[in-house]
């Protein structure tokens, strides 16, 4: 196990400096030049040229993004800001703040609204279709996978709107969304984001409830389950001790999948419910031309992933002893 | 045979795979030796029988010789031509020479392709325009293997496995091949279906004279169809001779258990042959025991079976042909060579007197 | 001789599936003794399995349909719920089955899925169910039990893994031993090892094994009476002696010609039966077998294909074929004489 995560970390690393090496050269291919933007209308190259190198981007690309580098890995000394310890994701082009302070800013939000809406997506899902599974064909199957269908083809924008108006404004049943850090006011975290994690589980509920109905009625007709009713056993222990086992797998790969997108930023969710998480804030770094928040956020969207995929490696080997890690 | 230059001539064949570890950088740290030194040769329309349990190597040594996997080391030599290494280019006139018939019959079909396009298909590929059109062909074939050539534009899964089978013995006879390859070939099928198509392939190799590797783990079925016949056990030739000589007077002390655990469907209260039990399972080909491979599960070894392994020889007592890797064979006597005879009440296979098999020979 | 442990009378099995109703099993009946093994030979979709999952009550309640009647020990397990069977697999019946690696947990350790249902039935605590799964590998001969006994089924080799299955089956002392084509996936050495250990154990625990298998020479090693199946139906039944000496039915006669034989002259082809076996959906009218028969012209009549033969038993041997006792008697001599061996 310690060998395998060690290879993966490494792994993780290149990827990572892999995905920002990419971000930088498509950062500059794009038309817009964040110079020229904030020189402001009355621009003279002297201006121009004083600007880049304020901002940091008179180098040639390769020297900035070693630069970058380590900033990231040993710290740097920047001439108007003054030292910025390792790790150093940069100044924000825009406001001037660090980009790392503004990330770790807007994380809770991210991962509350994350956390929150995978725990309801994860137990309505896998329990609608578990449900569906063992009344396979029988009404309650066809209900299930009719609603999940629906479910699936909802778009966040239109059902947290309305949403909003309704259950909040018109009938007062939940409060409209607002950020209360957790360590606050924990019933004020929890009011204030109950809406859109229902409203963010609510697409992602059809997936798990889809695929825990097809992984378990697959694992439901494999022999060593009928085995196991050969034993003596109660359809309820075969269950959840054999078929559910059986199922885990492939769920718990989406699930850590899932979960990493998420911890990158729910944008749309954030941009309809005002919240202000990762999510909005890479749309925020891309709409300013801001570069060092955009490879921020970059990393930290691409960083969750990477993580993800780790943990779902190693939970997966738990899960079946016929996968071993080396 | 022996006079005739052999149509497969195989020596020294080895197919070791590499198994990959280490750490943090892998490479290769050990080899599963599928196949190791095989020396056999197969003569113009004779049936070669590769016999052996689960993982000894016989299914590796067909893929070998129809080049699905490049051999480690040692040659294959085609009608004196050596075709180990060949390219593609090198190796495509000989290719149409040599087919396989695979063991799962609904797996080696393309369920998306007619009957019809599937039998065609190897022509196409070599370009093969036979009098008549290709279409006439696959018809003529299909009639050959018993199907009727109605069913040209049918697709696989409206075949029983069986049919399906014949479809696969077909698409291999499509070239008019040399040499057959076939990888348990009936295996998947039932006991009445079995039959059916080992009559069929008798028939090919009788009047066609097409040449045989038949790979399988039914001895029975082996003797049935295989003039000679090679045990091999964990990647090694243990015994080859004429299916006479193999079956009569086994020589090695692991075809000798072999041919004791097969059951007999005979309502006799003793057995014809002395019952051997082996015990224990087949050792890993990752790690095979050294000297003789078969040492840890046989009953006579010693301290020299442990440093030496035994070569592929004619021991003594063995006719012309017969070669046993062995340093303690199984003495002549022990088993007879006549089937015991039995009383006259006990079942069908007493109706009609059992001759000695080699007194023919 | 005493009455029979199990008594199956017959019994039908039909279940619907999406092309329309499949008859896999049409009318069979068949007693077992005590301490005997009944071997049930048949090719596929010949019910052979069907039949020995409904005795455990494993089919799919829904979409299947039962008559007749299964009496095990006197009590009729068709009208069992669902707890009393529950209470009887694993215990007074066990089954193996033929694909050792599917068919065993590949999340749960081979000492865990035999304990659970030694547990389940006795209520042993954990440390008993394990010390209970070392002793059950020790008696189908694992070596190193006490350490095996931590491994997973895939650690196992396939001969190994047909022992563990053996063990757990085995773990409550079952009266009624149902093993579906258990040697069927392995070698011929590991096979005969696997059919002297179920000798054995019968010897030991007098359990009643019901072996189903397609090969003649497994049940000729193992069983004291046989049944044929065909379509769903018993063709042919009698012991062991009556059924592979002087086979009666046409299609025994078949699948003794299909087989060939260690001994006897090579070069004579097979006599395979022709065909295939037919659909269970759509199933020859009369005599199941006679689209496959080549006797059919000899009963004349074209009573083949109307009538269903009756299986007529005398002393529990008899064949279900319209061929009269004379006709058969030379028929078959004439077909021995023919065999390859």
């Amino acid at each position: 196990m310690f060998r395998f995560l060690i290879r993966r970390a490494i792994g993780a690393l290149v990827i990572l400096l892999i995905i920002s090496a990419i971000t930088f050269v498509l950062f500059y291919v794009a038309p817009r030049d964040p110079a020229r933007v904030a020189c402001g209308k009355v621009c003279t190259p002297e201006t121009l040229a004083l600007v880049k190198r304020n901002l940091g981007i008179a180098d040639p690309l390769p020297v900035q993004y070693w630069h970058w580098l380590q900033a990231v890995f040993v710290g740097r000394d920047y001439s108007s800001f003054g030292n910025c310890p390792a790790p150093c994701l940069g100044y924000s082009f825009h406001n001037r703040e660090p980009v790392l302070g503004t990330i770790l800013d807007r994380f809770p939000t991210t991962l509350s609204l994350s956390l929150g809406s995978a725990v309801v997506f994860v137990i309505f899902g896998v329990g609608t279709g578990m449900l569906a599974a063992v009344k396979q064909g029988k009404m309650l199957d066809k209900v299930a996978s009719s609603a999940s269908l629906i479910g699936s083809s909802m778009q966040i924008y239109i059902v947290g709107v309305v949403a909003m108006y309704y259950l909040a404004d018109q009938w007062h049943i939940l409060s409209r969304p607002k950020e209360v850090p957790f360590t606050e006011s924990p019933s004020g975290w929890f009011t204030g984001l109950l809406l859109p994690w229902l409203v963010l589980a609510l697409i992602f509920t059809a997936n798990y409830t889809r695929m825990a109905r097809s992984q378990l009625v697959e694992t439901l007709s494999e022999d060593y389950v009928r085995t196991a009713r050969a034993k003596g056993l109660s359809r309820r222990t075969v269950f959840f001790r054999f078929a559910w086992r059986g199922a885990m797998g492939p769920i718990v790969t989406i699930f850590g999948l899932d979960l990493g997108v998420l911890f990158g930023g729910a944008i749309i969710t954030e941009k309809t419910f005002g919240l202000h998480g990762i999510g909005a804030l890479s749309v925020k770094a891309v709409g300013d031309n801001d570069l060092p928040l955009l490879l921020g956020v970059v990393l930290v969207a691409a960083g969750a992933i990477v993580v993800f995929n780790i943990i779902v490696d190693a939970v997966y080997a738990l899960i079946d002893p016929r996968v071993r890690l080396a | 045979m022996s006079s005739k230059d052999p149509l497969l001539d195989v020596s020294g064949l080895t197919k070791h795979f590499p198994i990959k570890g280490g750490f943090p950088i892998r490479r290769t740290v050990g080899a599963v030796q599928a196949v190791d030194g095989l020396d056999f040769t197969v003569a113009e329309g004779e049936s070669l029988g590769l016999v052996g349990e689960s993982g000894c190597g016989k299914s590796t040594t067909g893929r070998l010789i129809t080049r699905l996997l490049e051999p480690t080391a040692g040659t294959i030599s085609y009608r004196g031509q050596d075709i180990t290494h060949a390219t593609r280019k090198e190796l495509a006139p000989v290719r149409s020479e040599i087919q396989m018939i695979f063991q799962d019959p609904y797996a080696s079909l393309n369920p998306r392709q007619t009957v019809g396009k599937i039998i065609t298909a190897p022509m196409e590929i070599n370009d093969i325009n036979p009098v008549g059109g290709r279409e006439a062909r696959v018809r003529e074939l299909l009639e050959t293997v018993g199907l009727n050539p109605e069913h040209y534009n049918r697709f696989p899964h409206e075949f029983s496995g069986g049919q399906r089978q014949r479809i696969g013995v077909a698409r291999a006879l499509a070239l008019e091949p040399k040499l057959i390859v076939a990888d348990e070939p009936v295996s998947a099928l039932d006991v009445s279906i079995q039959a059916q198509v080992v009559n069929l392939l008798q028939k090919l190799q009788k009047e066609l004279g097409i040449a045989f590797l038949f790979i399988a783990h039914d001895l029975a079925i082996v003797r049935h169809f295989s003039q000679r016949v090679a045990v091999m056990y964990l990647g090694k030739i243990v015994e080859i001779a004429d299916r006479e000589d193999l079956y009569g007077n086994p020589r090695h002390p692991y075809t000798r258990a072999l041919l004791s655990a097969v059951p007999e469907a005979t309502a006799d209260d003793t057995p014809a042959r002395e019952r051997i039990r082996l015990v224990g399972d087949v050792p890993s080909p990752v790690n095979p025991p050294s000297g003789c491979r078969f040492r840890t599960r046989c009953w006579k070894a010693t301290d020299k079976c442990a440093s030496e392994a035994p070569p592929l020889v004619r021991v003594e007592g063995s006719r012309e042909g017969h070669l046993t890797a062995c340093h303690y064979p199984e003495d002549t006597q022990t088993v007879p060579a006549v089937p015991k005879a039995r009383d006259a009440s006990s079942g069908p296979k007493l109706d009609k007197t059992t001759e000695d098999p080699k007194a023919g020979a | 001789m005493s009455t029979p442990f199990l008594s199956v009378r017959d019994l039908r099995v039909h279940f619907s599936t999406e092309d329309g109703m499949v008859k896999a099993v049409d009318g069979l009946s068949f007693d077992i003794e005590k301490g005997k093994t009944l071997g049930i030979v048949g090719e596929s979709g010949s019910g052979k399995s069907v039949t020995n999952l409904t005795i455990l009550g494993l089919h799919h309640p829904d979409h299947t349909e039962i008559e007749g009647e299964i009496l095990l020990d006197g009590q009729d397990l068709l009208a069992a719920s669902e707890r009393e069977l529950e209470r009887l697999r694993g215990n007074k019946m066990a089954m193996i089955f033929q694909d050792s690696l599917a068919s065993l947990s590949p999340y749960h350790t081979i000492g865990r899925q035999i304990g659970e249902t030694y547990r389940k039935h006795t209520g042993a605590s954990k440390r008993e169910a394990r010390a209970r799964a070392v002793e059950m590998l020790t008696k189908v001969g694992i070596p190193q039990p006490d350490l095996r006994v931590d491994d997973y089924p895939h650690q196992f080799s396939g001969g190994m893994r047909q022992r563990a299955m053996i063990a757990m089956a085995l773990v409550c002392d079952p009266e009624l031993l149902i093993a579906d084509e258990p040697t069927t996936a392995l070698d011929v050495t590991v096979q005969a090892q696997i059919m002297d250990l179920l000798k054995d154990l019968q010897q030991e625990t007098g359990t009643s094994i019901i072996f189903i298998t397609h090969d003649l020479g497994v049940i000729a090693d193992i069983a004291d009476d046989v049944l044929v199946m065909y379509g769903g139906r018993c063709v042919e039944r009698g012991t062991k002696k009556e059924v592979l000496r002087a086979p009666q039915h046409p299609y025994t006669w078949g699948l003794l010609g299909s087989m060939p034989s260690l001994e006897g002259p090579v070069d004579v082809p097979l006599s395979p039966i022709p065909g295939s076996p037919p659909s269970l959906l759509n199933p020859p009218t009369g005599c199941r077998f006679h689209p496959r028969c080549t006797f059919t012209e000899q009963v004349g009549g074209k009573r083949c294909a109307t009538d269903q033969p009756p299986l007529e038993l005398t002393a529990g041997r008899g064949a279900a074929c319209h061929l009269t006792a004379e006709q058969r008697a030379e028929f078959f001599t004439d077909f021995a004489g023919t065999r390859p061996n």
